[in-house]
């Protein structure tokens, strides 16, 4: 990983991107790294096109502004690509990661402004298969791990087994579902 | 610091933080009955003791002891009449001046 | 040891309070503080803290309440943002003239109209005349240790004013950071008890607060309120001096970043600063300009005199506002710098500009075109705007956008 990785997430309110993030921010500063997780926020709306924010460095972090060229970009809602100029300022290099059901292709071909990697994650399949329901966080966060390098897929694994315990405490029966989920993604990515 | 220590002429220094006093009923070192430009007179055998004057007066100036009202304090009376205005007896009557 | 965790701005000043155990807080929610009084009232409902926690039923009534526990004796908290703040407007001069040390957290948002739920310093510079000592963070590291030095401060005898703890909404509110935290049984000791000489409560000595005073008492009444802002100054560094030995972390009335041989400065408030070291860096690293940063912490009281002298030898600088004043010339933060530098008989120049209204993002890049400008502006002794907008979208007419 370089020095400081910088990811843009889009999703549509109460899809859980921002939780993602701050999820993604959680993990990676369980590894020792400097974290930022933040949302872009404006009134909150169900359903509503939304920004949030990772950057992950070895050195402390100082700028508060909003990332306009990050390294990867995460989407989470492939709907947003026919409103959302996702690839905005994406670094030459990096990568965009699509939550779909859809061909890499079908995806590649609504993101004309981009000639670097796509990589395309089932989510709701991995979700459903694993969990029994549509939640797509905890494949998009173990994509985002992946692609990007934050931190090893085993130290990942170790980190999420432990918080998961840590935040179902209450209801354990999900801590299994959930890790199946991330490594079903990891499985399927590489 | 006493409020009776603080005047009009106290320095700033002297002035207690806000304004603050550090003791009760300070109120009755500040002689109202020096602003009286008419005055209450009590006629004692007109009385029956109702009470209805001692509640109204805005100076707590009729004091009540064992159920029966005294003298004015004159040294707080304003003179502002409303005493004599309910009495229903004609216990109280305003003159002009102190 | 230190304990290092992750938090958003609005859980770390959750996390001081709940390390402080307030005796009372009275909240009314509004966007982005109101997590502040949720987070403290699930610490009470578990039983962490034994604040009592009153539900009032607007700001204004918050701010009288915590007017009320203070006088009574209580060590008092309350959070609120923007349009809050200006509910509580009158009780705000109130608790400072009465000389409550009461703590206010605020989430700095923009004021109405047009509604607008993001960061700007609007609200707090609009109370910047009410009489609360301000203090101002980049991050959530610097909001914690700001609040932790809050009552110490605030309830100093030579003091005793309401400190406002300022942190930019969103932005360091919202956004989780890593943080270092202090332990529990050294913030308490750092923090201290609190009791009072004076409070209503006690049966012993009778007492009135905020009483009328007439012509003849309310201008000395007034200068003895200067004189607790101007023994604030030393109290606000001495707190900090014992804060830096219990963790390290080094403040003051403001912070110098790459100042030592500085020829051009920016001077700003709050989370941009961090951006701004960014671009301090940069500029260095790549062209070898002399630029740096000055980032003002504590705005009440206004260090003039220090703030003066590091500013006066410089080339040029300029002072970056978060709210506007209408006053057809500078913002807040401008005016006060100006008159700092004409006091010090200072010649540099100096413009200010507008920057980050309603939350509208500021960069790096925008630092960077920020410090050409002034490297411009000492070249040609010319100022063509003097007041212009940062990132301001403009017609084709001259305007005031950089």
């Amino acid at each position: 990983m370089k020095d400081t990785v910088e990811i843009r997430w889009h999703g549509r309110g109460g899809q859980g991107a921002k939780t993602a993030a701050l999820l993604l921010a959680d993990v990676a500063f369980k590894t020792g790294k400097y974290v930022q997780g933040f949302p872009e926020y404006g009134p909150e709306r169900m359903g509503a096109p939304i920004t949030a924010y990772n950057r992950i460095s070895k050195n402390p972090i100082t700028v508060h502004s909003n990332i306009y060229e990050p390294d990867y970009v995460v989407v989470v809602d492939d709907g947003l690509l026919d409103c959302t100029d996702v690839t905005a300022g994406l670094k030459k290099g990096g990568a965009v990661i699509v939550n779909t059901q859809r061909s890499k292709s079908e995806i590649e071909a609504k993101l004309p402004n981009w000639n670097g990697k796509v990589i395309t994650v089932n989510a709701r399949e991995i979700s459903e298969d694993a969990l029994g329901k549509y939640f797509p966080n905890s494949p998009m966060l173990a994509a985002a791990v992946a692609i990007s390098g934050v931190m090893a897929p085993e130290v990942f694994l170790k980190e999420m087994q432990a918080s998961f315990e840590h935040k179902f405490a209450k209801k354990p029966e999900v801590v299994a579902g959930n890790m199946k989920a991330l490594k079903m993604t990891l499985k399927a990515i590489a | 610091m006493k409020s009776t220590d603080i005047n009009e002429r106290s320095p700033w220094q002297d002035i207690t933080e806000g304004n603050q006093i550090y003791e009760p009923a300070t109120s009755r070192n500040f002689c109202t009955g020096e602003w009286r430009t008419s005055t209450p007179v009590f006629i004692e055998e007109k009385c029956k003791q109702c009470l209805l004057c001692a509640p109204v007066c805005p100076d707590s100036s009729i004091p009540v002891c064992e159920g029966k009202r005294g003298e004015f304090d004159y040294d707080h009376c304003k003179g502002c009449g409303i005493c004599a205005k309910v009495c229903p007896f004609g216990a109280i009557e305003m003159k002009e001046g102190k | 040891m230190a304990i290092r965790e992750r938090l958003s701005g609005n859980e770390a000043v959750a996390y001081a309070i709940k390390q402080i155990n307030p005796d009372v807080m009275p909240a009314f929610p509004i966007t982005p503080s109101t997590e502040i009084p949720q987070y403290v009232a699930n610490y009470i409902a578990n039983g962490e803290i034994d604040t009592e926690f009153i539900h009032v039923e607007s700001e204004h009534s918050a701010m009288s309440a915590a007017i009320g526990a203070c006088a009574a004796g209580a060590r008092t908290v309350t959070a609120t943002s923007s349009c809050g703040m200006a509910l509580m407007w009158e009780e705000l001069y109130v608790a400072a003239s009465d000389r409550l040390p009461v703590v206010l957290a605020l989430v700095n948002r923009a004021l109405t109209g047009p509604i607008n739920i993001n960061a700007d310093h609007s609200d707090s510079m609009g109370a910047r005349d009410a009489g609360w000592i301000q203090i101002y963070a980049e991050s959530n590291q610097e909001v914690y240790d700001n609040f932790l030095q809050a009552y110490p401060i605030a309830e100093h005898k030579d003091v005793h004013l309401p400190v406002m703890i300022c942190q930019d909404g969103f932005i360091t509110s919202h956004g989780v950071e890593n943080i270092m935290l202090v332990e529990d049984d050294k913030a308490k000791a750092f923090v201290g008890e609190y009791c009072p000489e004076h409070y209503l409560l006690n049966a012993k000595e009778p007492m009135a607060v905020g009483p009328y005073a007439v012509s003849n008492y309310y201008m000395e009444t007034k200068r003895a309120q200067r004189q607790a802002m101007l023994n604030a100054k030393r109290v606000i560094l001495d707190v900090a001096k014992k804060y830096e030995e219990m963790t390290g972390r080094k403040y003051g009335f403001f912070e110098e970043y790459r100042m030592e041989d500085a020829e051009y400065a920016v001077v700003i408030i709050g989370s941009a600063a961090g951006t701004c070291k960014a671009a301090v860096d940069h500029i260095r690293e790549t062209t070898g300009k002399k630029v740096g940063l000055v980032k003002i912490r504590v705005f009440r009281p206004f260090p003039e005199e220090e703030l003066a002298k590091v500013l006066k030898n410089l080339k040029a600088a300029a002072v970056l506002d978060r709210s506007e004043m209408f006053s057809a010339t500078s913002g807040p933060l401008g005016a006060e710098v100006r008159a700092a530098l004409y006091s010090a008989k200072a010649e540099i120049e100096l413009v200010n500009y507008f920057y980050g209204l309603g939350g509208r993002d500021i960069t790096v890049g925008d630092f960077e075109k920020i410090f050409d400008n002034l490297e411009e502006i000492a070249q040609t002794h010319e100022i063509r705007d003097m007041y212009a907008y940062i990132g301001l979208r403009e017609g084709d007419c001259h305007g005031n956008s950089l």
